[in-house]
This record gives structure tokens, C-alpha cells and sequence, in this order.
């Protein structure tokens, strides 16, 4: 028989005790910092879901043939047309301010709708039409819930008149919630109802293009010539920290040098996403070389040993053997980079990106905004209506990253061997 | 050995192998010294001692024989400890040998106890046990101190042991030749004068392995050698010729 | 006994004459006089540290790679000294090739491990020389039977034994004199071992062969001929069967029946 073997834990102990505590302090922690990224994620959510619906109202317009001219629609004046439809609609309102009331419950941009819709439906014209548009921002604010109507009259920015008619419309089903579309496939606007994010992100993406081409081949080159062919001596050690601090140095510093060297000295256009995306590329290189030295450095020097032990050269060994390995890593480093850049928002503000940009951009070269830019000068717009678009754009920019982020995972996926 | 091993126990195998392998000696010693002087006091006792204690030989050569494999199955001994345990196993296999050789002549013994000894065969054979007991002794003491000097002593020594068996064979021829009725005796004697000198040729094996555990070569072949028994013949007027 | 023991065989291939090596201002080799038979295997035997690795470096300038490291002396191979400006290190690399202590295949198919080695040094012209070679590296490495009908599976998907295999496989693809082993079975098990040994064997009717083994066993199986290195000096050097059972040097006695010394 062995003798009696003390193996049963005393949970009182000091150890346990510390142990316990260290755990708890973790998951405190964790919780703590998820809770709050729940906070956050959620009343960005709560707040900007609205923004993917916008009310449309539906309204009787007469297109008789002698007011429409089918060869020259353009000519048109279908805002004319509009008001008189509403001036049907609600006779009651005869007043010049009652009248002024009664268009504004239509979007400013609704004439152009009707437009479009004719335009892609000439088959309309000489009947009357039944044809749904926006109704303007504060009648959709008021419709989605963000206006007390218990509030007094003054305070509000709709009228009790105008609210009687939005019940009316509501009663005849005449007002419908639809999927806004338009703050996809548009770009900016002054009218809430009407701004779209598609110029941003065109902007970004063409922002973000010009700086993986610029940034990535040069970070890297030099990460690799850095690695395996720089003499490791007091230069090379000096360009090594000098990298480590530029990664440190506040984006906004990037920004002055691009307005002074890119725009001032090289008269480049402003405010386009190829001035964008080289500030963006002087400000993701640093972490880019950082990142690629770091992998290039990961991979095992029997790669390198076997490759010039069958007598490959430098060139041949690093560029058969070690860049293709360190390439996930490179990578991820760069896109982590890029993912950086996509959030910033300093830098371009110094180039001029911050500028009101109705069009979607078409190249690099035309003006653009970029996503977080956009988002800053929404957050900055007095308007009701952009309140609930900035929290949207704000999901649409992380939804961008999340997308970046899976690119990421996949190009690793696809190009990770192991060895 | 003036280094230890970094395996201790692996020093401990090869100094039990060692022991083992003097111990055999000794008991092979007192096997020689016992054999010879029941024969030369026709000691039926002590003869049958001698043919019971070969059994404790064997069983002694047979556990080096296994420890000495364990050593080279696990071990797997190099250069100087290779060297000794493969002579330890030839030492315990030639000490075996010489071990037979001493039951043989006990055997004998017991045979001859009713015969009368003739001339001074008797006495040559006693010393020719004790020189030959003595090559043990010696080729023993030169493996323990791995003394290269007394194990090419040894090699000279056998000689000797040669050149008494080559006078005893003359002397028992003559003796045979004189009397028909001594040829019972005298082939007995012979045949333990044989015996004899083939435990001093096992014994110079040892010589020469303990040569080899020291240098790590085997002696030269150029050694003395006397035993000319093979090439006598029995001349008309009873002279041995070479 | 297989050879005399003077050491300067009438057929060297690669001498070593007065050989020092330094790594920054501390000295690893001193003075090392080697003279390697062709068609021989040689085994390099010694304690860690011994400058055995760094010797067989040497051998075919790996050790250019280390800033740090100087080698002094004159090294020949077929009575070429291999530091003499003229020479190129990559063919040098082609005629003495190196496997490694771990498996090191290149994470690439089975055929562009040994394909590599011909395609860098333009050895073949067509496909099917490219094909040929291939196969005949690996017949001769005993890995054909075992790999045929997955030459484009990645080669790192094989086994410990069969992954060093394709190592020396690629490595005679470029057709080279000396092979040149570290350690070749220190990562493996005593199976894989045994067919990386049974490999040697074979190949040493072809090539030189230069292991550096700590299995002083077997050093003792594979090798013709074995020199024993003691911090940085060249201890002793002979035929095998000499230096495992009778060396003549204390340290060569003391290293290999593992005493302290």
C-alpha cells in the first residue's frame, strides 16, 4: 500500500484565492469593454436604421399631352404639375402660406422623381398618373417618430395644418415606408431625404486603390530589402527607428505635408481621391513596412538555407521563397493598414477632400469625399434628417471594414503554406 | 579507468563485469591448484570437489555472458569500453575452457587412484600446474591493473609450459615403450599433461586480449612458441627427433 | 581497415589547409587540416559547439551569409580553392550541395522541390529533361515508389523521413559532387533514420558525402572515414573502424564512450 497521496485541492488557500481573483478581474475586464462596444454598435443601430426608409407619398398628377412635350421632356416644368396636384388634392389650402405649407410636404427634389418616372414611362403622358415621391425630410422625421406632435405648434417644423394633412394621406394609404434606395446609389445632397453615400464610398475605395498601389509595393520593397539585403549597420538601424516613429507621427501632419508638397508644390488637383490616397499611402507605409519586416522575418531560415544550399542566389532565394511565404503576412499588415486609412479623416480634410461633392467621382482625378469625411460633415449638419443618415453611414463604414477585413482573411487563407 | 562515465550505472556494468570476470578467475585458479594435488596425492575427495565446483564456473560464465550482452545492447560500448567487454566475454570463455580442463584431469584422477605412479612423471606435472596456475594468477592481476608488462611476461611464460610438456611427452613415451602395462597410466598422464598445456595457452589468450583491451591492437604473431609434441616421432632406439 | 591512416588519400576531393574561422573576434576553428576522399562518406563527429557545422559551411560558403564570420585558410575543391575571387558561389553551391538537420522542402509541390534546384541553374531544356531528372532524382533518392502518383501534392504533406529524403533529392538534382549533411537525422525516427542511413549508402558510390552526425553509432554505420573536432581543434582523423574501437586521443576515447572529460 502507498501511503495516503494529498492531491484534494483546498479552495481556501492564498493561491486559489489570487488565482480566482485574476480570473474574475479578466472577465471583468472583457465584459466591461464588451458592453460597451455593444453600447456603441447598438444606438449607432437604433438610431441609424431609420435611414433605410424613407416615406413616399402617393399623388394624382394630370400629364395631359398639350402640358408635356414628349421630344423635350427636360423642358418640362413637372414642379408646376406637382403643385397643382397637391393644390388638388387639398383644396382647402388657398393662403400663400398654406400653399407654401402644403408643398413642403413633398421633397424639393420630388419634380425631378416625376421627371424620371415619365421619363422612363412615356406611356404616362396624356393620363393621370398615380405617381409615388419623397416627402420632404421633416415630414419623414415626423412619420418615423423623432417629432412629438403633443409639442406646441411653434416648436415643431410642422404645422398643425400640415400634420392634419399627413393623417389624411395616412388615412387614404397614400403615405408608404419603402427601402431608401436613393442612400445608396446617390451622392450627397443638401435635402436629408435625398443624400446617399455612394459618392463617399466611391471616394473611399478610389482613395483606398490609389494608396494599396502606391503603399504596398513600396512598403514592400523596402521591407524586404530592409530584411535581406541592408547591411545591418548604424544607417540602416537609424532608417529602422525612423520608420518605427513615422508610424507615431499624427495623421494630420500627413495631411499638411500632402497640401504643401502634393497640391502647392506638384499642382496636383485637390480634392480628389489620387491626392487622397497618396497622403493616405505616406500615412499607411510606415505600418505596412512594419508589418511586412516582421513576417519576412517569420519565415524560417531553413527556407533560405535550403533554397541557396541547391546554389539560389539572393534575388532567387528572396523572391522564389521568402516574399511568397511572408505574403499573407504582408497582407494582413496592409490591409490592417488600408482598414487605418479608411477611417481617416484628418488628413483629407488638409487636401480639400471635405469639400460638398454632389456627383458620384468617376476616376481618380474628379473631386470626391470620402466615408468618414462624410460622416464628419453630416454630424456637422444642422438638418433633423442627417441625424439618422450619420449613424448610417457610420454602419455602412464599418460594414466596409468588416468587408476589407474579410478580403484579408481570404487572401490568407489562399496564399498561407505551411512549412 | 581515470574518467567516470556521465552514465554512472553504465560504470557500474562494466566494473561488475569486471568482478565477475575475477572472481571466475580465482575459483579457475583454486579448479587448477586442486586438481593437480589430488592427482599428484591421489585425493578422491578433493577430485570430486573439483568436478563439482566446474558447475559454479559455468553458471559464472554464463551470467557474463548475459551481462556483457545487456552491456552491448544498451550501452553500445565505444572504442576502450568496447575493447573490455568483448575481451571480458573472451576471458570468462578461455577461463571456462580452463575450468574443463582442470574437471578433466579430476576425472582422471578418480581413474588412476589404483595405479601406481612411475618415475618422476608425477612431480613434473605438479609443477607444470603450478606454473600454469600461476599464468592465471598473473594474467589476472594484469587485466585488473591493465598492466601491459605482466601480460607480455605472460606471453613468454608459456613457453616454459611448452618445453616441460615436451619433456614429459618424451619421458611417458619412453616409459610406455619400456613397459606396455604403464600405457594405461601413461596416457592418462599424458592426456593431463595435455590439459595443462592448453590451460597456459588459454591463459596466454588472455595475455593477449588483455594487450588489446590497453593498446587497442592485437600482439604480434611472433611469439615464442615450444610445444613440439606435434611433430615428434618414436625412434627405433627411443629418441625423439624434430 | 579501410584505408591507411596518414589522411592525405590520393583521391581528395575537398582539403581544408590551415583553416581558421572567426565569428566576430571569437575564433571557432583553429587550424584545421582536412583532407576528404571522393566517393567517400566522411563523418564529422564532436560535442556541441565543436565547429563541426561550422566546418561543413565553410565547405560550400554558407557561411558568407553571416556578416560576422571570417574564414582564413585555404579550402579546395578538386585543386580549386573555393575562395579565389573568380569563383562563383552559386555554381560552388550547384557542386556541393547541403541537407539539413531539419527537413527543410520548399512549401511547393513534390516536383518543384526537385525541379527548382534545374530550373535556376537552366540545366534542362524541355519539360521532359525537366521530367527525367525529377524522376531520376527521386529513384535514386528511394522516394519514387513511395511519391509517383502524388508528384503534385505539396511536399511538406509527406513524412519526417520521406520530407528529408526529398531534401537530399532535391539536393543531387542539380547534380553536384559533395553532399554535404547536417545532422540529416537528428529530427527523425529511428526508422526514417534507417532509410536516410540505407540512402547514404547508396549514394556514396556516386558522391562525396560529408555528414555531421551527433549519433556517434551512426557515424560509426555510414562513414568510411571520421574526424573527431574538440573545441574548434581537429582532434583526430581515420578510418572509422579505427576511431571506434582503438583512437588514439584521449578526447577522441573520453567524446565517444561518453566519459567526462
Amino acid at each position: 500500500m502507498t501511503d495516503h497521496i494529498d492531491i484534494i485541492s483546498v479552495d481556501g488557500s492564498a493561491r486559489h484565492r489570487a488565482q480566482k481573483r485574476f480570473k474574475s478581474y479578466g472577465l471583468l475586464a472583457i465584459g466591461l469593454s464588451l458592453t460597451f462596444l455593444f453600447i456603441m454598435v447598438g444606438s449607432i443601430v437604433l438610431r441609424g436604421s431609420s435611414a433605410f426608409k424613407q416615406s413616399f407619398v402617393q399623388i394624382k398628377i394630370e400629364l395631359s399631352a398639350d402640358a408635356i412635350d414628349a421630344d423635350n421632356i427636360k423642358r418640362v416644368r413637372f414642379g408646376k404639375l406637382l403643385k397643382q396636384s397637391l393644390r388638388n388634392k387639398f383644396p382647402e389650402a388657398t393662403s400663400r402660406k398654406d400653399k407654401k405649407q402644403l408643398y413642403k410636404l413633398v421633397s424639393p427634389t420630388a419634380e425631378y422623381s416625376v421627371r424620371k418616372q415619365v421619363e422612363a414611362n412615356p406611356t404616362l403622358i396624356g393620363t393621370s398618373a398615380k405617381l409615388w415621391v419623397r416627402t420632404s425630410s421633416d415630414v419623414d422625421m415626423y412619420l418615423k417618430g423623432y417629432v412629438d406632435a403633443n409639442l406646441d405648434e411653434s416648436k415643431r417644423r410642422l404645422s398643425d395644418l400640415q400634420l392634419e394633412w399627413i393623417s389624411l394621406l395616412q388615412r387614404e394609404n397614400k403615405i408608404e415606408s419603402r427601402f431608401n434606395t436613393k442612400f445608396f446609389t446617390g451622392g450627397d445632397s443638401r435635402e436629408p431625404e435625398q443624400a446617399g453615400v455612394l459618392g463617399a464610398v466611391i471616394g473611399s475605395a478610389l482613395s483606398l486603390l490609389v494608396c494599396f498601389m502606391l503603399s504596398f509595393p513600396l512598403g514592400v520593397l523596402a521591407a524586404v530589402y530592409l530584411e535581406e539585403f541592408a547591411p545591418k549597420n548604424r544607417l540602416s538601424r537609424i532608417i529602422e527607428v525612423n520608420i518605427n516613429n513615422l508610424a507615431a507621427v499624427p495623421s494630420i501632419v500627413f495631411g499638411l505635408l500632402g497640401l504643401a508638397i502634393f497640391l502647392n508644390f506638384f499642382g496636383l488637383p485637390r480634392s480628389t481621391p489620387m491626392v487622397g490616397g497618396m497622403v493616405l499611402a505616406l500615412m499607411t507605409l510606415p505600418t505596412i513596412i512594419i508589418a511586412s519586416r516582421t513576417s519576412v522575418r517569420a519565415v524560417p531560415s531553413s527556407i533560405r538555407e535550403a533554397a541557396m544550399g541547391i546554389g539560389a542566389n539572393k534575388v532567387q532565394t528572396t523572391f522564389h521563397h521568402v516574399v511568397p511565404l511572408a505574403m499573407p503576412g504582408m497582407l494582413t499588415g496592409s490591409i490592417i493598414g488600408m482598414a487605418q486609412a479608411l477611417g481617416e479623416t484628418a488628413p483629407l480634410l488638409m487636401i480639400g477632400m471635405v469639400a460638398f461633392i454632389v456627383d458620384v467621382p468617376q476616376g481618380i482625378t474628379d473631386a470626391a469625399t470620402a466615408l468618414p469625411v462624410q460622416i464628419f460633415l453630416w454630424a456637422d449638419s444642422p438638418e433633423r434628417g442627417f441625424l439618422e443618415k450619420t449613424s448610417a453611414a457610420i454602419m455602412v463604414l464599418l460594414a466596409f471594414l468588416i468587408v476589407m477585413n474579410l478580403v484579408a482573411i481570404i487572401l490568407r487563407r489562399r496564399f498561407e503554406q505551411r512549412w | 579507468m581515470e574518467n567516470e562515465h556521465i552514465v554512472k550505472s553504465y560504470d557500474e556494468e562494466l566494473t561488475q563485469i569486471e568482478n565477475m570476470t575475477l572472481v571466475m578467475g580465482g575459483l579457475v585458479e583454486t579448479q587448477i591448484l586442486e586438481s593437480v594435488t589430488a592427482l599428484c596425492n591421489h585425493d578422491q575427495k578433493l577430485a570430486e570437489k573439483v568436478r563439482v565446483d566446474d558447475k559454479a564456473v559455468d553458471v559464472l560464465e554464463s551470467q557474463i555472458n548475459d551481462l556483457t550482452l545487456r552491456t552491448l545492447a544498451l550501452r553500445q560500448p565505444l572504442a576502450m569500453d568496447l575493447r573490455s567487454v568483448i575481451c571480458a566475454l573472451k576471458i570468462s570463455s578461455n577461463l571456462e575452457r580452463i575450468g574443463d580442463y582442470a574437471k578433466n584431469i579430476s576425472k582422471r584422477t578418480q581413474v588412476l587412484a589404483d595405479i601406481r605412479s612411475v618415475g618422476t612423471a608425477e612431480r613434473t606435472i605438479k609443477r607444470m600446474g603450478e606454473m600454469v596456475r600461476k599464468m592465471v594468477t598473473d594474467v589476472l592481476n594484469a587485466y585488473i591493473n591493465k598492466d601491459l608488462a605482466i601480460a607480455d611476461e605472460i606471453l613468454l611464460c608459456d613457453e616454459e609450459v611448452d618445453y616441460i610438456h615436451n619433456t614429459l611427452f618424451r619421458e611417458l613415451l619412453t616409459y610406455m615403450m619400456e613397459n606396455p602395462g604403464n600405457i594405461t597410466l601413461c596416457m592418462h598422464l599424458l592426456f593431463i599433461a595435455r590439459n595443462l598445456e592448453r590451460m597456459g595457452d588459454h591463459a596466454t589468450c588472455i595475455a593477449e586480449q588483455v594487450h588489446y583491451v590497453v593498446t587497442g591492437s592485437v600482439p604480434e604473431e611472433n611469439r615464442p612458441k615450444a610445444d613440439k609434441t606435434s611433430q615428434m616421432i618414436v625412434e627405433e632406439n627411443c629418441e625423439s627427433k624434430e | 581497415m579501410i584505408e591507411n591512416n596518414d589522411f592525405a588519400p590520393e583521391n581528395t576531393i575537398i582539403s581544408s589547409k590551415n583553416v581558421d574561422v572567426f565569428y566576430g573576434d571569437k575564433q571557432a576553428l583553429f587550424d584545421i587540416n582536412l583532407n576528404v576522399a571522393e566517393n567517400s562518406v566522411t563523418a564529422l563527429i564532436g560535442p556541441s559547439g565543436c565547429g563541426k557545422s561550422t566546418l561543413l559551411r565553410c565547405f560550400n560558403r554558407m557561411n558568407d551569409v553571416i556578416p560576422i564570420c571570417r574564414v582564413d585558410g585555404s579550402i579546395t575543391l578538386g585543386g580549386q580553392d573555393i575562395h579565389a575571387p573568380n569563383v562563383d558561389v552559386v555554381s560552388l553551391r550547384q557542386k556541393v550541395g547541403m541537407v539539413f538537420q531539419k527537413p527543410n522542402p520548399f512549401p511547393k509541390s513534390i516536383y518543384d522541390n526537385i525541379a527548382y534546384g534545374p530550373r535556376i541553374h537552366g540545366m534542362t531544356a524541355s519539360k521532359a529533361e525537366l521530367d527525367e531528372i525529377v524522376e531520376e532524382s527521386l529513384k535514386r533518392a528511394g522516394l519514387w515508389n513511395e511519391v509517383m502518383d502524388r508528384l503534385d501534392k505539396p511536399g511538406t504533406g509527406l513524412s519526417g523521413g520521406q520530407q528529408q529524403r526529398l531534401c537530399i533529392a532535391r539536393a543531387i538534382a542539380v547534380k553536384p559532387k559533395v553532399i554535404l549533411m547536417d545532422e540529416p537525422c537528428s529530427a527523425l525516427d529511428p526508422i526514417a533514420t534507417a532509410t536516410v542511413e540505407e540512402l547514404i549508402d547508396e549514394l556514396r558510390e556516386r558522391f562525396t558525402i560529408i555528414i555531421v552526425t551527433h549519433s556517434m553509432q551512426q557515424a560509426a554505420r555510414v562513414s568510411m572515414h571520421t574526424a573527431f573536432f574538440h573545441l574548434g581543434n581537429l582532434v583526430e582523423h581515420g578510418a572509422t573502424s579505427d576511431i571506434f574501437t582503438a583512437p588514439k586521443d584521449e578526447r577522441t576515447q573520453n567524446y565517444i564512450t561518453g566519459r567526462i572529460g
